[in-house]
């Protein structure tokens, strides 16, 4: 089926095209960019006037909570949030039930999620089996079944020999390891950043120092072995000063934001605000202002949605004893417009920390609008305010620290492997 | 933010869940209104009809005989029926989660719950969700509110003292776990107490203490220098031997109040305690049972004190 998009303003920010033009597409690839190829006969036109026309969005950080969560959300329901949110790739991380430590599990997963024909699913492999911090998977194996990477989620791995020795290991192959930095030890039983808030609310706290102590390991290690690191989801102004230092070492060290963080603070806490309970806790404002300036001055390569989807009696608890964590795919392209708007940066640079920084870290050939490349785009209209609310929400959990907010940015079609899986 | 969860739309006290945010005429009319009550304490016949009719429920997730028995005597003074509940021992260990348990009991007709649980924001939870004519007084939550005490702490100081306005106020001991010590601070600093200071080791400070409007003290000979009032803390058995104290000798040592230490401050300083005491470990037994320890008057007090808050939120 031949589709043309007409008339929408098309940036790739791979290329650097932002331009008011067609887009053409053919058996499920991008024929063309501006003019017609020859033979093409558009099957369906899309009238993209006012509308931005860029790749798909590539997320690092979706819990699809399948297998074996899904009173949480199922694949069905959140591949139709990723879709509608205009999300065409997404990394699954492994701590589902069972953990994603053995080959036929990502095999049946990603069987799974391709019979569904919506957004790609790449599985993040677990780093160690059961992610119990003992011993290592069979990380080659799992490679060769479709991870595209290994860590840990969020659950610690405070052995440091068995850390080096996986970056070791992963090194030999040239796998990336994903780590969220967090020093298990001054984590335990924290739910709030050590801050004001906590101070005043009582909160078990988690000081920065968790996560910086956790870094310096992570670092030094990776220059020890050499593997190639990714720092998920960091949190705070000393963690992006320490992966800046690294980068400029020339360490191949890699480093996203969530979206949720990148504009709130301990103090959107409020009155125990559960739905402000995330992984790792919103920290202070000067904390939020420097993740902002990190993924401008490209010391954070890409912004993830940190998708966590829970049910809502987990959120009908105290604070501390609430479920951490935001449904967020549908909120990724908001949020990194909200950004892009405050901090006056450039649609194109912006869009390219959902679109093909990601995909670069990833290791896949996406989010990029290349003749000749899988046509995974997404159709938005910039302008469009819409209210974030539990009945327009498609993911299951419906629990975001911005419900009821009117936010700026609708997406409007979503095209995967040149089919239309998403309009509104 | 949203707006304070304690007052309704009209400004007046719907729950009371911390002394953080309270304007202080609404504090002043807790002491003036339990300055009336401490008359019906004395009396022979100990009781008003205030709250006849009215079902008061203590709500305690969390063990405690001396909290739970003045809310109850407090409750009863004011001629309400009181209902004990002591959940740790039930529903929640069949999984019942804490609103499952408070829609059931609102559906027995209760007029006010009073709760503690040791998570904090355990009450703004409960009163978030209840029905709009159900009355929440927070009795500790975690380590962030136990507003009865601090007011019943501000109540003692000024019965004594007379005058918020001059006087340099002293917490001594386990800030970072203490309820009772934000719930001080916040009613000292409403009512415009000039300086507030917290002494403690540093592994018992939260970190940014300071933004609660406090001068912080690692030593005693210093923080002591001038004091008006001392407000001693419980240490807590599992703290006194743990990675933050090494012993309950050395703390003792360094943070109990001790007659030599108690002289540092201003002779006619008055002593505090929201009990029960560890004596030998944060207060020696001649300073608790010494002149200038008013610890048993704030006892008597903190019966007064609750009543007034049931009388005010029950509308009187």
């Amino acid at each position: 089926m031949d589709i043309a998009i007409e008339r929408g303003r098309v940036i790739d920010p791979n290329s650097g095209v932002d331009a008011v033009t067609d887009i053409f597409i053919s058996a499920g690839r991008i024929a063309a960019l501006g003019t017609m190829p020859p033979g093409f006969h558009a099957h369906r036109r899309i009238n993209a006037e006012d509308l931005v026309v860029c790749p798909g969005l590539v997320d690092l950080s979706a819990r699809l909570r399948e297998p074996g969560l899904e009173y949480k959300a199922t694949l069905e329901s959140e591949m139709a949030a990723a879709v509608s949110g205009g999300v065409t790739s997404l990394a699954c991380s492994p701590d589902t039930d069972p953990v994603l430590d053995e080959p036929g599990l990502v095999e049946m997963l990603k069987y799974r999620a391709k019979s569904l024909n919506q957004a790609h699913v790449y599985p993040i492999g677990a780093l160690t089996r059961g992610l119990k911090g003992e011993w290592l998977t069979e990380m080659a194996e799992l490679r060769d079944a479709g991870c595209v990477a290994f860590g840990q989620a969020d659950v610690p791995l405070p052995n440091t020999r068995v850390l080096m020795q996986a970056m070791q290991y992963a090194a030999t192959f040239g796998f990336v390891i994903w780590l969220r930095p967090q020093d298990a030890n001054l984590a335990d039983g924290g739910v709030a950043h050590d801050g004001e808030v906590a101070t005043r609310l009582g909160l078990p706290a988690i000081p920065v120092c968790a996560e910086t102590l956790a870094l310096s390991n992570i670092i030094l290690m990776a220059r020890e072995t050499g593997a190639k690191v990714h720092v998920c989801r960091i949190s705070s102004a000393e963690g992006i000063a320490m992966v800046q230092a690294a980068k400029r070492q020339g360490l191949p060290v890699t480093c996203d934001v969530a979206a949720n963080h990148m504009h709130l603070s301990e103090m959107d806490i409020g009155f125990f605000d559960t739905n402000c309970h995330l992984i790792p806790p919103l920290r202070g404002l000067s904390d939020r202002d420097a993740l902002r300036r990190g993924l401008l001055d490209g010391t954070i390569d890409a912004i993830c949605s940190d998708h966590a989807p829970v049910d809502e009696d987990a959120k009908l608890l105290p604070f501390g004893e609430a479920a951490a964590g935001a449904t967020g795919l549908e909120l990724l392209l908001p949020l990194t417009l909200k950004w892009q708007e405050e901090m006056k940066v450039p649609l194109a640079a912006a869009l390219a920390k959902i679109t093909v920084e990601p995909a670069r870290i990833l290791g896949v050939n996406a989010g990029h609008l290349s003749s000749g490349a899988t046509a995974d785009l997404c159709v938005f209209d910039p302008d469009q305010y819409w209210r974030v609310e539990t009945t327009v929400l498609k993911s299951q959990g419906k629990n975001t620290p911005f419900l009821g907010m009117e936010l700026q940015g609708r997406v409007k079609y979503t095209l995967v492997n040149g089919n239309v899986v998403h309009e509104a | 933010m949203n707006n304070n969860p304690q007052l309704n739309k009209s400004g007046k006290l719907q729950h009371l869940l911390t002394t953080e945010g309270l304007p202080a005429p609404i504090l002043l009319n807790i002491l003036d209104t339990a300055e009336s009550f401490v008359g019906v304490t004395e009396r022979d016949v100990k009781k008003v009809p205030i709250l006849r009719g009215k079902s008061v429920f203590n709500l305690f997730f969390e063990p405690s005989t001396r909290t739970r028995t003045t809310f109850e005597i407090a409750a009863k003074r004011l001629s309400a029926d009181v209902v004990n509940l002591n959940i740790a021992a039930s529903s929640q260990s069949k999984g019942e989660t804490l609103l499952d348990t408070v829609n059931n009991l609102s559906a027995m007709h209760a007029d006010m719950f009073v709760v503690r649980h040791s998570q904090s924001g355990a009450a703004h939870l409960i009163a978030r969700h209840v029905q709009p004519e159900i009355h929440v007084i927070n009795a500790g939550d975690g380590r962030h509110a136990h507003p009865t005490q601090g007011l019943l702490d501000v109540f003692t100081i000024r019965h004594y003292k007379k005058d918020f306005r001059n006087l340099r106020v002293a917490i001594v001991g386990d800030i970072l776990h203490s309820r009772v010590a934000r719930s001080q601070i916040h009613a000292l600093t409403t009512l415009g107490v000039p300086e507030v200071r917290v002494i403690a080791p540093k592994t018992l400070l939260p970190s940014k203490v300071e933004r609660l409007g406090v001068r912080v003290f690692h030593d005693m000979a210093a923080g002591l220098k001038d004091v008006d009032v001392l407000l001693m803390l419980r240490l807590q058995n599992e703290r006194m031997i743990s990675a933050r104290l090494p012993s309950k000798e050395e703390y003792f040592k360094y943070y109990g109040l001790t007659p030599e230490k108690l002289a540092l401050a201003k002779p006619d300083a008055i002593v505090l305690h929201p009990g029960p005491m560890n004596r030998g470990v944060e207060i020696d037994s001649a300073v608790a049972d010494g002149k200038q320890s008013v610890i048993l008057p704030q006892v008597t007090f903190g019966i007064a004190v609750r009543m007034a808050v049931m009388s005010i939120l029950a509308g009187h």
